[in-house]
């Protein structure tokens, strides 16, 4: 098997997920330069949701492609009713208070919405109903399965979706003017409540696509599934450079790949005994083919966070985001 | 209608300890070119932010078009029909030419997530007459073949232009103009001239702000001058080159 074409695979299909939720927090710091923390729990309550949806409908006799959709098409409103709710209940009173203070709002309603999701679906982790005939296709020595190629798909059309939607569209183009100038575009009319609800609906739609797409590709659904991954896409926002739509698919993507390449080769390259150095009880362990491997691929997310570290340092502003010192 | 298009009665306003406006009371008149000038911190780009909502006033009201001016929301005076450029400029500089004109447009239209989603006949006709109307307004002020720049790649001259164009695609009745010769050089603000003069042609009202005093005595129909948060004058611009209140202010009493 082809491991590097195999961890290419597995790392567009990881990384779009991590670029649709990634979008959610760009769009939102872009607008209110607001770190929305509980994103991640709006995109877990999106797998949850479907979970349910899709459970329910397991035992019908309705074809799955139709359960599966019809668990997206109620994920998608629940999770934008959630981010509607968010910005009015939670955020929208603290507009002008110290930045701090939405911060930890978003850190306390980001527990609170994992607590309900506790009471709600319970503490163990639900097993998504495999009810999808997950083929497998054979590529240049590597395997990619339907499911792996419906969530890159999906991925790529809503970040397409979007980019039209903000680059095309009159509306985009308030999202655009309150992002760059909020007391400018309101004096020239844009109504800037209602385009930070939309990007708080939006993002939150999208996540919730995502969720369902995270849940069905691992097979599991769990409260606190949306930190993890919220943590991700975080980063691979600010990787990207945060408020910038393009560089949040970027970061996305690339977070995925170095992720899986780096879970696909850490083992490999760790492996004192291929190291020059391998003699004495070391060389005793390495014969026959031995292996004292320093890092296996339980060390996953150390890349994602590493290349966060690694960026921050190098180009805090992230990949595509601009200097700093022009926001100013 | 009436011959006023805006009256400012007794206005003040008080920062901390200094008063800004003391009693300013002024007039402008439907179709005229608008002067305000006056020495460093006279309070004019004060009485200008509180004609455009900027700044709430303290005391005095302003009417416009026959009604008191409303503030209740940022894009209220701007609904009521006046529009605003910036002394230092303020565009969308990640935004092309076009899309900042199409941002005037929201006050005239609505634009909602769903139309825009949705596509309805009446949402993509409506855009189209924006997008229209934008490039109308760019070829107006002289840029049309800069449309699809980034606002922050225009030149200077053309980035004025282009906030004079925003400040149109509002249909405002009276244009207020902050400083527009500012940092301009010669060939620049003879063109601005020809612009603001088009603009008076067109029946629009404009209020200019500006220190170039020989772009403004050239220009303006009426001048007022501030100084110390009060006006001095209000007279043609001639009356006001020789009004000896204005020498004091701008010279001081020794000359």
């Amino acid at each position: 098997m082809d491991i590097l074409l195999q961890q290419i695979i597995n790392g567009l299909t990881t990384g779009s997920v991590y670029a649709v939720v990634a979008l959610g927090y760009t769009m939102v710091y872009g607008v209110i330069q607001l770190i929305n923390f509980a994103h991640g729990e709006v995109v877990m309550i999106g797998a949850m949701v479907a979970f349910s949806v899709i459970t329910a409908l397991a035992g019908s006799n309705l074809p799955p492609l139709v359960i599966v959709l019809a668990g997206v098409m109620a994920a998608v409103p629940a999770c934008m009713l959630m981010g509607f709710l968010l910005e009015r209940v939670a955020y929208r009173p603290l507009r002008h208070a110290p930045r701090l203070a939405p911060l930890i709002t978003a850190i306390g309603m980001s527990i609170i919405l994992q607590h309900l999701a506790l009471l709600v679906w319970g503490r163990n982790p639900l097993a998504f109903p495999q009810i999808i005939d997950n083929r497998v296709f054979g590529i240049g020595g590597a395997a990619i399965s339907s499911v792996q190629i419906a969530i890159i798909l999906m991925s790529l059309a809503m970040m397409a979706g979007l980019s039209w939607f903000v680059y095309r569209t009159r509306f985009g183009i308030a999202i655009r003017a309150t992002a760059e100038n909020v007391h400018v575009a309101g004096l020239m009319g844009v109504n800037a409540d209602r385009v930070i609800a939309a990007t708080f609906i939006i993002g939150a739609g999208l996540g919730a696509v995502a969720g369902v797409m995270y849940g069905s590709y691992y097979g599991i659904a769990h409260y606190t599934m949306g930190f993890n991954l919220g943590l991700k896409a975080f980063s691979a926002a600010v990787l990207g450079g945060i408020g910038n739509i393009a560089g949040a698919m970027l970061g996305g993507i690339l977070l995925g790949l170095v992720e899986a390449l780096g879970t696909g080769y850490v083992g490999e390259l760790t492996d004192l005994c291929t190291w020059p150095m391998a003699h004495g009880w070391l060389g005793e362990r390495c014969a026959d083919g031995g292996h004292f491997v320093l890092f296996g691929s339980n060390y996953q997310d150390v890349f994602a966070f590493l290349t966060l570290i690694l960026v921050l340092v190098f180009r805090p502003s992230g990949l595509l985001g601009e200097r700093v010192s022009e926001r100013a | 209608m009436s011959e006023v298009l805006l009256e400012a009665r007794r206005i003040g306003k008080r920062f901390g300890g200094v008063q800004a406006l003391k009693d300013v009371s002024l007039t402008i008149k439907r179709g005229e070119i608008y002067g305000l000038i006056g020495p460093n911190g006279a309070g004019k780009t004060t009485l200008f932010n509180v004609f455009t909502g900027l700044y709430p006033r303290d005391s005095g009201e302003v009417l416009f078009a026959g009604s008191p001016l409303s503030l209740a929301s940022p894009h209220s005076v701007a609904a009521a029909g006046i529009a605003r450029t910036f002394q230092n400029i303020r565009l969308f500089g990640n935004m092309t030419a076009q899309e900042n004109v199409m941002v005037g447009r929201h006050v005239r239209t609505r634009a909602g997530v769903f139309g825009a989603i949705l596509r309805t006949r009446a949402e993509r006709a409506e855009e189209a007459g924006i997008r229209r109307r934008a490039a109308e307004l760019l070829h107006y002020v002289g840029i049309a073949d800069r449309a699809d720049d980034l606002a922050r790649h225009l030149s200077y001259g053309d980035q004025r232009r282009l906030e004079i164009a925003r400040a149109l695609a509002t249909d405002p009745k009276l244009l207020a103009l902050d400083e527009p010769a500012a940092g301009m050089n010669a060939t620049e603000t003879a063109a601005l001239r020809c612009l603001i003069e088009g603009l008076r042609k067109d029946g629009l009202t404009v209020l200019l702000i500006e220190h170039d005093v020989k772009l403004v005595m050239g220009l303006c129909d009426r001048v007022a001058v501030l100084d110390y948060g009060e006006k001095i004058a209000e007279d043609a611009p001639d009356a006001v080159r020789a009004n000896p209140k204005v020498i004091e202010a701008y010279l001081g009493t020794d000359h």
